[in-house]
Parts: structure tokens; C-alpha cells; sequence
């Protein structure tokens, strides 16, 4: 059972918590001015990438909050985690081999 | 019985303390610190079990866990039988009771040996080629009859009676392995000061050193520096000894799964204590020190009662005062298995015959047999044993000649050591070959953990302590403890030794030649497995079944790799190896489960008012975690005449329902009405305070998700409800749009879905019924109008009272804090007596409102219904520029005309109530599969209306009003009118009272 870094709690385990998805998809502040294909794209396309990911996860058992987390999806191991708003940071953005 | 093969002394026995144990109902005797193996073996038991393909007749083949043969069951009572334990991890108790498997009528006579003389009809595969055809057949005669014949134990059949426990730790370092390397490593760790925890599968922590008599370290006997190194570990007071505690399973980030068994080895368990603890430890740093495995060698008939592993053979002897026989040869590719040959030979043990198969073995070992004069046959093999249920005799050979037969009445084998990397293999560390070892050994580790001792390739017991040591002082060190110097201990003896061998012997047959023995798997097997075009080693694994039984192939896996690579022509290293899961020993459900049993394991939800639905005869209904009164019935009566009569109280008087588990939630704050426009498709600013609307949320792929009433307390206060099984899916949805997308709003979520119990009063008296009780709010129908909220107070407790009706009769819903629940029910029901006010369960409460054509979310929609689907486009607020799902009800297909729409179904016999989920159609003769229109979501009878009802979602469904469809049933189909959704005062008249 991994465990996660709540930026507002501290470590805990995965059972603590919810998953997300990907982060850093903000909603359109105008959905109507979007096409169906930029509509489809914003609601269905992710990256699932082999490497680096981020990810949004929820402390839903603990403070509630939601935050945002680096994790690696070839090892499972978490590179770092966030707080919503905050951006990625930079040395996480290359993708792991 | 007397144990006749009894040292007369030595060993970690007390012989004063006599032990009577049964085996299939014969009594024997043993004695205190035996293992049900060592104790068998005492009274000249070896066969304890029948394999389980070809049921021959098996005796024990080592002193440990990777036990392939001797699997017993253990009875202490009807609901107390464990099938498929290994007998040399069985603690003998007085008074044990165990019985052989997989036989019949018995051990020494079973009848499905006849599968031993059809085995060159049953090679691997032979189920995957011979059940195909004809396909009928499987499952009417192969199937039932495999299933009958295959198998281990028989599982108990009555509810496990026995407590189990679970507990988590953590700690700095946690050593796996209580031999020479893990002692040393939680002795150096200790000193840094780091919190230790040591856990060892057996009985006694030791490992090895428990059969070593003839090692010094630190000038004193082994035994004795073990039991002084443990008093110091177990004075430690940041060390936690953990025996009889097994590192099954290793888990992401340094979690690892530990099974503890505390009753088992007790005659009489104390009422008290748990019979298991599952451990869950997370541990800074791992030391793994989990030791290695004997590999038997693999010849003919390798497999029968009396041929064991030597230095499983010397571990009888020493430690339990067993001698495995008289008449001993000894079989090697490996030095250790002098060592088994010596202590035996001083144990008075006659050694006929070592043979070893290496040309010219060298090195102290072999001059110390030399020595002791016991016979020794270099470069040469051991190719057949001859017997029946017991070794009798074994064939030799050297370059290719046999010799003739040595009589003998045990076989002790070593084809070398394999480390056990079971652990490290689970961390997902990677493995790496070592070809001077001829093994496989931990290579990058992902984890934070170490290997350390024999389970790395470090053999022999001078570099095993240091190894410990050293792996301990690391550990203590990584997990942030001042490094302490890394004092190994110095020993002498229990010299390393080398050789080793993989897969068949020189000049032996493959048939015949086990390497899987608890999955009777031979060498032949491997190879047809081969020729049938296997090359993978994990497709081979499947064919052949190698190493998938109990053991996990803990002493085959490496015979079978070496098979494998000869028969395919390919160095081990690239021919791979299998994937090592947990657990590494089985585990029962039991730890697994511990107390999350019963309610603890499905916790069941109440009401305030369950007790008093429960006292007046309600019968329940799960719906998710909640107990709900499903119906109230009166004397003899079955669910649908309870419903009638609920159904037709409620339209002609009153009836009272209980609505606690509706979801509520509390929004919250200045920005609670925008929160809401974007959160519901409904309009909220114009919402009056002290009224209600019906919402419906999408979801943003248009959607919905979720509805329910909502009334607005204040200008900036929302009392939300959901659906019961919806609540938690909602707020989760709310805070996901709050948190990440709107962190501008001001606004708070609260759950008070627990706080509110709701008593629903509904009919035509049910403002009679209230008003006596109510203050503070005039609740007549021209000042408190349909969707209406006020504050006040009911039966002299705070309420929230809603003017709301989920039946279309004049209705109310009445909040008040939970704890009062229970008391105003009783308050409303004593008033509503003169009226005959009835209790009334969910299945009315459903019959009602699909009378009224009300939709229940995931009845009639089903995650890809729109709004318009259900009938609702009402509902969404048109001026409003956005809200969840806005822009994807916008897209063209989910405006399409041939859509699933709700509508209403009437069938021709009024008696006919069609089923739910059934399907819709055109003609009922089209060819199958037919052409699907649509689908009943909600079928009832109606007493009120005197006919069945039904809801549907369907194509095209409102433009079809008025015509007729078909839905075909096994009987023959039906003919049903198609209609509107509200079968009942569609006017609306009845609202009002």
C-alpha cells in the first residue's frame, strides 16, 4: 500500500484517499464558445503516460482536500505532491525512461 | 507406538514430556519441541501423503515450509479443521489429530493410484487436449468429474468459530530471517538504536543454527551463542521478537504483510487469545534474511517415501532427535551434504554409500567422510530408487554404467542451495544470475531494502554473520541512525562448501524424474512442453503446471529451469524465470479477514425510527448500507397485498414513511446560489427563501447524475437532498468543482445526511395529522403552498418542515436532528390514528410515485440518460450560461430524435405485470437477435388504479404515444400500449388534499 504526502496533513496511507485523474485540466471558463472536437478533447483525452504523471487526488478519509501529485507509473513511486493551483514543477516534467 | 527411532539424546526436545497424537486414527507418541513430521518419523513414518495427480504414495521430503509432500489436515473439532498444512510446520500437542489426503479408502491403499498406471496417458497437457470435445461433455461429465478427483485437502464446512487478530507497527528496521544473518542483523541495527522487529516463521528463531552441533562462534557452541544473542535482543527494549511469524507478502513502500500464528501449537488455546495476527508493518528498512532452499536431485522415482533432503535429514537429527532411518545413502552434487552425512554418522546413523556425482570433490568436508570411514562413490549418480511405499533399495551410476542395487531404507539428496529470493522478488527488485553460484540472486533493488546471508549467495556461516551485520548496521544507518561498528561475530565451522547441480542427473530417464512434487510435474513433462512449442518459461509454468502448487514451487524452480534450458538449448539467464508472488506461505482467510467480519466487515445503517419499524412488524430491505422497511405487513400478509393496501391507504388518508436516508447536504455561504446554478441545471436566483425546488445534476458529460429536493433556508443557505445511495458521490463532486475549478466561491459544504431524521406524511389527512403538532408555521394549504420550507418547531422539536410529495397527494416531509427521530414519529403517529394513518415501506413509496411517472435515478436513467431523456427539460434553467453538463447537452446527438425516452406502458391484460428489464420490439417474429426499442425500468401492479403499470425508456418514445410494441418473453410476448409516463391525476388536482 503506498503511502501519500497530503500537502496539507502529511504522509498517510492510500486508503486515506481518492484518485482524480490527471491534473492540470482546467475546465473552459467558456464551455458554449468551444467546438464538439475541443469539447470531446477537454472531457475524454488524457495522456496516460509511461513515466511521470500528474495526478489529481482527494484526502477524501482525512482533511478533504484535493491536491495535486507527480507519481511515476512505471514504479509506482510518487515524485512529489502539490496543492491545487500550485504548477507542476518543472523537474517533473521530463518523462522517466 | 514407541518412537523406535529415537536418538537417545540431543536435540531441542524434552523427552520427559510425553506427547499422544493421532495420524488416520493410529496413536502414537512424541514428545515435547517435535514437529508432527520429527515425530512420525520417530515411530519410522515416512509415508505421509498421496501426490495429487497420480496419488503416489509420498513421505516427508524436508524439515520446513517448502514441504511439498506431507500435507496433512488437522481436526480439533467439527468447525475446527485446517486441510493442507506441512506436517514439519505442524508443533506437535497432546492430543493432535490429523489425517492424510487425497486418498481413498486409505493412505496405504488408495485407489486412484490406477492414475500412476495410466500416467504416460496423463502427461502435461492432457486436460487442455483431451476435455474439448464434445463441447456438451465438459461441463456435464469432465467438469464434475475433475472437480470430484482434483484437489488437496477438503475445506471445513461450518463458519470459522476462531478469533483473529490485526495490528499495525512500524518500525526502523525490520530483519525477516532469524539465522545467523538476520540475529547478526538485528543485533547491529539494535545497537545503532534503531526500533527492530524480527520475524521468523518457526517455532524458535534460529533458522540454521538450530541444527548446527558442531559450529563455534565466538568460542562458544553455536546454540549457545544463538540463545545468548537472543536474551540480549529480547532485553532490547526498542526490539520486538515476533516467532512463529511469517513475512508472507511485500507490499509498495516498505509495507510488509506478516502472519502471526498464536494458538495453533497449544492443546487447549486460552479463551482469550486470537488463533492469528496479521501484522502490517511498514518499515523504514528491510533486511531480508530469509536463508536458502535445498534443491533435490532429480532422477526416477525420486519421489518415494524415504528419500528426503540431507540436510533436512540433518536437522532431524540434531535438532529433533530423530534418526531417519538406519540404512543410509547419500546423494550429492554438493559439499553441505557431507556435513548431513557426519552428523548422521555420529547420530549412529550407518551411512552405506555417499555418492557424489562430481568427478573429484575437494575440501574439508570430503576429507572429514573420509575420515569418519564412511564409503564414498565420487562421480557418481544416483539414477532409481526400487520399493513400494518405502525406499528399499537405489541404483548408481558412474559414466553410464549401473552398479547394483545398495539396499538401504532412506535416500538423502542434495542438488545444492537456492537462495531464497522470494521477497526481494515480491519488492519487484530485480533478479540477476549469478553463474559461479549458479542462481539466481537480488540484483537492483526498488524498495528500501537489503538482502543478507544465503538468500544473497552468501554461504557459510562466518560470512553470514558478517553479512548480517553488516546489512544491520546499513539499515540502521539509512533509516537515520548514527552508524555503530558492525561487530560480527567469529565462527568456526559451518564452512560454505560448493557445488550444486540443475535439473536431471547425469545418465538418469526423465520419466518419472520429479521436479514438481507437490504438482507431480517430471522432467518429461518439461520436455513435451518443449517439443509442444513452448519457450517462454512462464507459458512452459502453465503447461506443465511446474511451481504452481502450495509450495510455489520453492524446491522444483530451479530443477525446471535447468530442465528447460537443456531441452531448449538456452543458457538460464535467458531463459528467465517465473514471477514470485505472495504469499510466500499459504495464509488463511482468517488473518486475512480478521475483524472485519459480519458488521464489521458490512456495517449496517439504521434509522432513528428503525427500532419502531422493526417492533411493528416492517420487513427490511438493503439499499446499500442502509436497512430500509421495505413493507409493513399485517398478519398473514405477503409483500404484494401489504403494498396494496400501503398504496391504497395513502391516496384515500394518510400514510408515514420513513425518508432519514435521503441524502442532505448543507451548502452554504454568499456564493450558495451561483455554486448552485453551475453545480444543477435547475435556476436558483430567483428561488424564494422558503421554497423548495426539484434538481437535477448532471454530470459534465451531460448525463444525470443525481436529483433530489432542494429548499432554501436564507438567502446564502441551501438544504440540498440526494438520492440515498447517491450522497457521498455528490459531495464528492461539489468539493471536486469548489476546490479545484471554482476556488473563488465562498461557499461551505456540510453532510447532514445523519444530523436529519425525515418523516414523510403523505395523503389526503396529512395536514390534519400535523397541525396539532406544529408551531410557529401556518401550514395551511393557502400559506404554506406546494414547495414550501419553514422553520419551526413539531412536538415541541426544532423542525425543518417541507411542503413536498414524491406520491402526488398532499404531502409533507418533516426534518428534525436525528435523536428526536424516533419520538416525533410516534408523536405524528399517535395523531394520525383517528385517521388511520398507515406505515408504509419503500416498495409503496415506489408504487406511488411511478403512478405519478416520477423517475428514480439508476432505475429509469442509467448513466446515459439526458434530462430530455427523463422528461425533464423543464427543469433546466434556459437563461443560465453555463452549468455542469451545459455544453454537452448542446452537442447534436443528444438531442436526436430516436433518443431513449421515459414514457409510460400499459399492457392488454391488466393482470400482466411485465418484468423489469425486459425488452422492447417492433414485431415480436423478427428474426433474433431482434431489434431493441427499449427497456421496462419500473413494472407494478396498482391497486389504486385496478391495473399494472409500467415506466420505459424508448427510442423515439414520445412520438410513439398512442401506438403499441411487443416485448417478447420465454411464454410468448406481450402486447403492450404505449402512453404517457403519469398514470395518476395528471392534473395535479390531488396536491392540495
Amino acid at each position: 500500500m503506498l503511502i501519500i504526502d497530503c500537502p496539507y496533513c502529511g504522509k498517510r496511507p492510500e486508503i486515506e484517499f481518492s484518485y482524480g485523474g490527471e491534473a492540470h485540466i482546467a475546465r473552459p471558463l467558456d464551455p458554449a464558445a468551444l467546438n464538439d472536437e475541443e469539447w470531446a478533447a477537454f472531457l475524454y483525452a488524457r495522456t496516460n503516460p509511461k513515466g511521470l504523471h500528474a495526478e489529481r487526488w482527494r484526502h477524501a478519509r482525512g482533511c478533504g482536500r484535493f491536491f495535486n501529485a507527480v507519481r511515476d507509473t512505471v514504479s509506482d513511486f510518487f515524485v512529489t505532491t502539490y496543492k491545487t493551483g500550485e504548477a507542476r514543477p518543472d523537474a517533473t516534467k521530463k518523462a522517466s525512461a | 507406538m514407541t518412537g523406535q527411532f529415537r536418538t537417545a539424546k540431543g536435540g531441542r526436545i524434552d523427552r520427559a514430556q510425553k506427547l499422544l497424537f493421532s495420524f488416520d486414527d493410529v496413536v502414537y507418541e512424541g514428545v515435547q519441541g517435535d514437529t508432527l513430521a520429527s515425530a512420525l518419523l520417530a515411530n519410522g513414518v515416512h509415508l505421509m501423503g498421496r501426490s495429487y495427480k497420480y496419488h503416489r504414495p509420498r513421505g516427508v521430503l524436508s524439515a520446513g515450509s517448502d514441504e511439498p509432500n506431507a500435507l496433512v489436515g488437522l481436526y480439533r473439532d467439527k468447525a475446527r479443521y485446517t486441510p493442507n498444512l506441512r506436517a514439519p510446520c505442524v508443533e506437535l500437542y497432546n492430543g493432535l489429530m490429523a489425517d492424510s489426503q487425497n486418498r481413498w479408502p486409505s493412505l496405504r491403499w488408495d485407489i486412484g493410484i490406477i492414475n500412476d498406471a495410466l500416467s504416460p496417458l496423463l502427461p502435461a497437457g492432457f486436460y487442455y487436449k483431451t476435455f474439448k470435445w464434445p463441447a456438451f461433455a465438459w461441463k456435464k461429465y469432465y467438469e464434475p468429474f475433475i472437480r470430484a478427483a482434483a484437489g488437496l485437502g477438503r475445506s471445513p464446512t461450518l463458519a470459522d468459530p476462531d478469533r483473529y487478530d490485526n495490528r499495525w507497527a512500524h518500525c526502523d528496521v525490520l530483519v525477516v530471517g532469524s539465522g545467523p544473518a538476520g540475529v547478526s542483523a538485528a543485533l547491529a541495527a539494535a545497537e545503532s538504536g534503531a526500533r527492530v522487529i524480527l520475524c521468523d516463521e518457526q517455532a524458535e528463531l534460529g533458522g540454521s543454527l538450530l541444527s548446527d552441533v558442531q559450529a563455534n562462534i565466538d568460542d562458544q557452541p553455536a546454540q549457545a551463542w544463538l540463545a545468548g544473542a537472543l536474551a540480549t535482543l529480547a532485553r532490547h527494549p526498542r526490539v520486538q521478537l515476533l516467532p512463529r511469524t511469517t513475512a508472507f507478502g511485500y507490499f509498495a513502500h516498505n509495507m510488509v504483510g506478516l502472519s502471526e500464528r498464536i494458538t495453533d501449537h497449544m492443546a487447549e488455546p486460552a479463551a482469550h487469545l486470537p488463533r492469528e495476527r496479521l501484522w502490517q508493518v511498514r518499515a523504514t528498512e528491510v533486511v531480508i534474511a530469509a536463508g536458502a532452499l535445498e534443491r533435490p536431485l532429480v532422477f526416477p522415482h525420486n519421489d518415494r517415501p524415504g528419500v528426503m533432503l540431507a540436510d533436512s535429514a540433518r536437522t532431524y537429527v540434531n535438532r529433533y532427535g530423530v534418526k531417519p532411518g538406519n540404512l543410509v545413502v547419500v546423494a550429492t552434487a554438493h559439499d553441505s551434504a557431507y556435513r548431513a552425512a557426519l552428523d548422521l554418522h555420529a547420530a549412529g546413523v550407518k551411512i552405506v554409500t555417499l555418492a557424489d556425482q562430481r568427478p573429484s570433490p575437494s575440501g574439508p568436508l570430503i576429507d572429514a567422510v573420509r575420515d569418519a570411514g564412511i564409503p564414498l562413490r565420487v562421480g557418481t549418480s544416483v539414477t532409481g530408487t526400487g520399493g513400494g511405499t518405502r525406499v528399499r533399495w537405489v541404483s548408481l551410476s558412474s559414466n553410464g554404467v549401473s552398479s547394483e542395487p545398495v539396499v538401504c531404507d532412506t535416500l538423502l539428496m542434495s542438488g545444492g542451495w537456492t537462495p531464497s529470493v522470494h521477497l526481494f522478488s515480491q519488492s519487484r527488485g530485480r533478479l540477476r544470475f549469478d553463474e559461479a553460484l549458479q542462481a539466481y540472486v537480488p540484483g537492483q533493488s526498488v524498495e528500501r531494502e537489503r538482502s543478507a546471508g544465503a538468500c544473497r549467495g552468501v554461504f557459510g556461516l562466518a560470512a553470514a554473520l558478517q553479512d548480517g551485520a553488516q546489512a544491520g548496521a546499513a539499515a540502521a544507518k539509512a533509516a537515520g541512525y548514527a552508524s555503530a561498528r558492525a561487530n560480527p561475530a567469529s565462527a568456526v565451522g559451518g564452512e560454505a562448501g560448493t557445488g550444486g547441480w540443475l535439473g536431471l542427473v547425469p545418465g538418469a530417464s526423465p520419466v518419472k524424474a520429479f521436479l514438481d512434487f507437490q504438482n507431480d510435474v517430471t522432467a518429461k513433462d518439461i520436455k513435451l512442453a518443449v517439443r509442444e512449442g513452448m519457450r517462454s518459461i512462464e507459458h512452459i509454468k502453465r503447461y506443465t503446471t511446474t511451481g504452481m502448487a502450495t509450495d510455489q514451487g520453492k524446491t522444483s524452480n530451479m530443477n525446471a529451469l535447468g530442465v528447460a534450458s537443456g531441452a531448449l538449448d538456452t543458457p538460464i539467464p535467458q531463459v528467465g524465470h517465473t514471477t514470485f508472488r505472495m504469499p510466500y506461505t499459504p495464509v488463511t482467510f482468517g488473518a486475512f479477514a480478521a475483524l472485519s467480519r459480519d458488521g464489521l466487515f458490512d456495517p449496517a445503517r439504521q434509522t432513528p425510527m428503525h427500532d419502531w419499524a422493526a417492533e411493528n412488524g416492517a420487513v427490511f430491505e438493503d439499499v446499500g448500507l442502509w436497512k430500509r422497511a421495505h413493507y409493513f405487513p399485517k398478519s398473514s400478509e405477503d409483500l404484494h397485498k401489504a403494498v396494496d393496501r400501503e398504496c391504497v391507504a395513502v391516496r384515500q388518508s394518510v400514510g408515514i414513511f420513513d425518508a432519514s436516508t435521503l441524502g442532505k447536504i448543507e451548502v452554504v455561504g454568499p456564493d450558495a446560489a451561483e455554486f448552485m446554478n453551475r453545480m444543477y441545471i435547475n435556476a436558483w436566483t430567483k428561488l424564494g427563501v422558503g421554497k423548495c425546488r426539484y434538481g437535477i445534476m448532471c454530470r459534465e458529460d451531460g448525463f444525470v447524475m443525481d436529483d433530489g429536493v432542494v429548499g432554501r433556508m436564507a438567502a446564502d443557505r441551501f438544504h440540498v437532498t440526494t438520492t440515498t445511495g447517491g450522497a457521498p458521490r455528490v459531495l464528492a463532486l461539489m468539493e471536486d468543482y469548489l476546490q479545484t475549478e471554482w476556488p473563488d466561491l465562498d461557499v461551505w459544504l456540510t453532510s447532514t445526511t445523519e444530523q436529519w431524521a425525515v418523516i414523510a406524511v403523505q395523503g389526503p389527512r396529512a395536514r390534519d395529522v400535523l397541525a396539532p403538532l406544529v408551531e410557529g408555521i401556518d401550514i395551511s394549504a393557502k400559506a404554506f403552498p406546494h414547495m414550501s420550507v419553514a422553520e419551526g418547531r413539531i412536538a415541541g422539536v426544532p423542525t425543518r418542515l417541507f411542503r413536498v410529495s414524491f406520491s402526488g397527494e398532499l404531502g409533507f416531509e418533516v426534518n428534525v436532528p436525528a435523536d428526536y427521530g424516533r419520538a416525533v414519529w410516534e408523536a405524528i403517529y399517535a395523531s394520525g390514528q383517528q385517521y388511520g394513518i398507515t406505515p408504509y415501506g419503500t416498495e409503496t413509496m415506489h408504487v406511488l410515485r411511478a403512478e405519478k411517472g416520477f423517475i428514480i435515478v439508476g432505475q429509469e436513467t442509467d448513466g446515459t440518460a439526458t434530462p430530455d431523456d427523463a422528461g425533464l427539460t423543464w427543469a433546466i434553467g434556459k437563461a443560465k450560461k453555463d452549468f455542469v453538463g451545459k455544453r454537452s447537452l448542446d452537442r447534436a446527438s443528444m438531442k436526436g430524435a430516436d433518443r431513449k425516452q421515459l414514457v409510460g406502458l400499459l399492457t392488454e391484460n391488466p393482470a400482466t405485470v411485465l418484468e423489469e428489464g425486459a425488452q422492447l420490439v417492433a414485431g415480436p417474429k423478427q428474426p433474433v437477435p431482434m431489434t431493441l426499442l427499449g427497456h421496462v425500468t419500473s413494472s407494478y401492479h396498482s391497486a389504486n388504479l385496478g391495473h399494472s403499470i409500467a415506466l420505459a425508456m424508448l427510442s423515439g418514445g414520445r412520438a410513439r404515444i398512442g401506438t403499441s410494441l411487443f416485448v417478447p418473453m420465454p411464454q410468448g410476448a406481450i402486447k403492450v400500449k404505449i402512453v404517457d409516463p403519469v398514470f395518476y391525476d395528471r392534473e395535479g388536482a390531488r396536491l392540495d388534499g
